[in-house]
C-alpha cells in the first residue's frame, strides 16, 4: 500500500534515519528504564527530556489486535480500502505498540497473537517505513 | 480581558480527595439550545457564533435571570474535531461583517472565543470571570461548577457549540496531502479513522468476554428511540427515523467492528446552561439541579492506543472518584447518561460505574434487558450522540431536565429521578458530573 511520504522533523529524525537503514529504533528513558512510543520531547514517566535516547530493538513482535478500515480519512490509502490495520506489540516490551497494514494478510483474516517481524517499505517520497509481516511457522 | 484556559486546579483528577468541598452548593438552573442543522448554510444568522448566542440567551431566559446579573462565562473554544476551514479558502466577509469581531476572522465561524461572545452580547455587561474548558461541555461543566463553588463567579453561563462545513470530516489538510511531518507520521500514516481506537477496544472486549457486535443493537435502538423524544436534537428535528436492529446491523463499516451508526453524525449545534450558587438558584425560574461532585480522568495510554486493560482500570478508577466526591454509591444512581459518541465505548463507562451492579463484560447482556426510560434501569435516557447527533451535550441537558421533571416525552417513569451522572468523552481522559434533585 502506498503510504504518504514522510518529512522527518527534529524529534523523529533518528527514528526515520534508522528506518532508512532498515533498523527499528524506539525512544528509551535511561532514568525510567522504559521504552516510549510514540516519541516525545520528554519522558511520559518522569517528565525528563535529557535522559531520552534511541534504542535499537529486535524487530520482533506479535499481533495484539486489529480492525478493518473501510472508510479511511487519508486520500492516498482510499484506493486500497478495505484494509487491515493491526496493532503490534514489541517483543522487548508488549506495552509498546506499532501500527501495521500487515502486508500479505487477507482482509479481516488476521491471526491475532501471531508472531511478526519488521520489514521496511518505501513511502511516497522514498522514506522507508516500518511494516510487519507474519512469521511463517 | 484575556480568557485563560482552566488549569489543573479546576479539576478533580485523583482518588482520595474526599467529598467535593462544594457538594450541593452549586446548581444548574437554565438550559438553552439552538436549532440543529446537518451543515452550515453560510448565513450569518446560522454561523456557530450566532447559534451560540441563541443558546446562551435561551439559557438565561430559561433561568429567569436578568443578563446583568451574570458575572461568569465558561466557553469551549473548539467547535469541531474534524471540519476545519480549508487553508486558502476565501473568508466569508458578509458573515464576518455581521458581527463585532476579534483579531481572528474565523472567530464565530470555525471557533468561538469568550471575547467574541461578549462583544456580540452587550447585555452581558457584568461578566468579570471568563475561562475556557477545553474540548467538551463535560470539561467546561467541571470548570463552571468549580468556579462557582470557589466564588470566581456567582451566576455563570457555560456554552459548547459545534460547526459543520461542507465536505467530509478529517479528509482535508494533512490527510489529503502527499507527505506528513515525521512525528505525526508515526501514528497517522496508517490511516485509521477516528473510531478505529474504540473499534479495537471493542474487538478485544468481544474476544475476552465472548460478546458480539450484534449485541449492541438493543442499546442503539433504545438510544435512537430516546433521541427522537429529544426535541432539541438533530434526528428528532430533521430525520425522525427509528434505528431497529436490521438497519443498524446492515449499515456499512467504517472501521470494523465500528459501523456507520456507531459513529455519531456531525452537525451544527449549540447548548448552554446557567449555573449559580445554591442560594441564588433557589430564587430562579426553574428548579435547581445540584452538583454533588465533578471528577476527571487525565490518564494517557502507555503507547499508541489504550488497551482494554487500561480502559477497564481507568473507568473503574473514574467510577470510584465519581462516587467518593459525591458521597454516594452506585445504588444511588437513578439512571446514567455517560457518553456514547462512539457507541462502542458506552459499555466501558457503564461497567466502570458498576451501574446496577454490572461488572466488566456484562454490559452487552444488560442491554438485552429493559433499559428503556419506562423501566427500572434507564440507560442513556438522553439518547446521547447516537440519538441526537454529535454534540457531547445531550447527556448533560437530559440529566438537568430529568431531575427538574421537565424532560417531556423522555421523562423517566420507571424510577424516581433523584441522582444521575453524565460525562465523557473517552474512557481515558474525560470529565464527569454528578447531578442531584436535592442538595443533600
Amino acid at each position: 500500500m502506498a503510504k504518504q511520504g514522510v518529512v522527518p522533523d527534529s524529534l523523529s529524525q533518528p527514528f526515520w534515519d534508522a528506518a532508512n537503514e532498515e533498523r527499528l529504533v524506539i525512544q528509551y528513558c535511561l532514568d525510567c528504564d522504559q521504552l516510549q512510543h510514540p516519541p516525545g520531547d520528554t519522558c511520559r514517566g518522569c517528565s525528563k527530556g535529557d535522559e531520552l535516547e534511541w534504542k535499537t530493538v529486535s524487530g520482533r513482535g506479535t499481533i495484539y489486535n486489529y480492525g478493518v478500515v473501510h472508510d479511511c480519512p487519508v486520500r492516498l490509502l482510499q484506493q486500497d480500502q478495505p484494509f487491515n490495520l493491526a496493532v503490534i506489540m514489541l517483543e522487548e516490551d508488549p506495552g509498546i505498540q506499532m501500527f501495521s497494514h500487515l502486508p500479505g494478510v487477507p482482509v479481516d483474516d488476521v491471526p491475532v497473537g501471531a508472531a511478526v517481524e519488521v520489514i521496511f517499505e518505501p513511502s511516497a517520497n522514498g522514506q522507508l517505513v516500518p511494516e510487519w509481516r507474519v512469521v511463517a511457522d | 480581558m484575556t480568557t485563560p484556559i482552566a488549569t489543573d486546579a479546576m479539576y478533580r483528577n485523583d482518588e482520595g480527595m474526599g467529598i467535593w468541598e462544594h457538594r450541593g452548593k452549586v446548581a444548574a438552573v437554565g438550559v438553552g439550545h439552538a436549532p440543529t442543522a446537518r451543515r452550515w448554510d453560510g448565513r450569518p444568522e446560522t454561523c456557530v457564533g450566532a447559534i451560540s448566542i441563541q443558546a446562551l440567551r435561551q439559557a438565561i431566559a430559561d433561568a429567569g435571570v436578568a443578563p446583568d446579573q451574570i458575572d461568569g462565562l465558561v466557553v469551549v473554544r473548539e467547535t469541531t474535531t474534524g471540519a476545519f476551514w480549508e487553508e486558502g479558502k476565501p473568508l466569508p466577509m458578509d458573515v464576518i461583517q455581521s458581527f463585532q469581531q476579534t483579531d481572528d476572522p474565523l472567530d464565530g465561524i470555525a471557533k468561538l472565543s469568550a471575547e467574541w461572545l461578549l462583544a456580540n452580547m452587550p447585555e452581558l455587561s457584568n461578566v468579570k470571570f471568563t475561562m475556557y474548558g477545553p474540548g467538551c461541555m463535560s470539561n467546561a461543566l467541571n470548570v463552571t461548577a468549580q468556579a462557582v463553588g470557589d466564588g470566581l463567579a456567582h451566576t455563570c453561563l457555560v456554552v459548547k457549540s459545534w460547526h459543520n462545513f461542507e465536505g467530509r470530516y478529517y479528509q482535508g489538510g494533512a490527510n489529503a496531502g502527499d507527505a506528513l511531518p515525521g512525528t505525526p507520521a508515526i501514528t497517522q500514516l496508517w490511516g485509521g479513522p477516528a473510531s478505529y481506537s474504540t473499534a479495537l477496544q471493542f474487538a478485544e472486549y468481544c474476544r475476552k468476554y465472548g460478546k458480539t457486535h450484534e449485541m449492541m443493537a438493543p442499546f442503539m435502538e433504545n438510544s435512537r428511540r430516546n433521541g427522537l423524544r429529544f426535541p432539541e436534537g438533530y434526528w428528532a428535528q430533521h430525520r425522525p427515523e427509528e434505528l431497529g436492529p436490521e438497519d443498524y446491523l446492515a449499515s456499512r463499516w467504517i472501521a470494523k467492528p465500528a459501523n456507520l451508526f456507531d459513529n455519531d453524525i456531525p452537525i451544527m449545534m449549540s447548548g448552554a446552561y446557567l449555573f449559580s450558587t445554591a442560594e441564588r438558584a433557589a430564587d430562579m425560574k426553574q428548579k435547581p439541579v445540584y452538583i454533588l461532585n465533578h471528577a476527571s480522568s487525565n490518564t494517557r495510554p502507555r503507547s499508541l492506543l489504550p488497551t482494554l486493560d487500561e480502559v477497564e482500570d481507568d473507568t473503574a478508577r473514574t467510577g470510584r472518584k465519581i462516587y467518593e466526591g459525591a458521597g454516594i454509591t452506585a445504588d444511588d444512581l437513578s439512571f446514567e447518561n455517560m457518553y456514547d459518541g462512539f457507541s462502542l465505548f458506552h459499555q466501558f463507562h457503564l461497567e466502570g460505574l458498576g451501574f446496577r451492579g454490572i461488572k466488566f463484560g456484562e454490559a452487552l447482556d444488560f442491554y438485552a434487558t429493559d433499559i428503556s426510560i419506562e423501566g427500572p434501569n434507564p440507560v442513556s435516557p438522553s439518547g446521547g450522540n447516537v440519538g441526537s447527533g454529535r454534540s457531547r451535550v445531550w447527556m448533560h441537558t437530559d440529566c438537568i431536565q430529568q431531575l427538574q421533571g421537565r424532560a417531556g416525552e423522555r421523562q423517566v417513569t420507571g424510577v424516581t429521578p433523584e441522582v444521575a451522572v453524565s460525562g465523557g468523552p473517552m474512557p481515558l481522559g474525560g470529565n464527569f458530573t454528578v447531578w442531584s434533585a436535592s442538595p443533600d
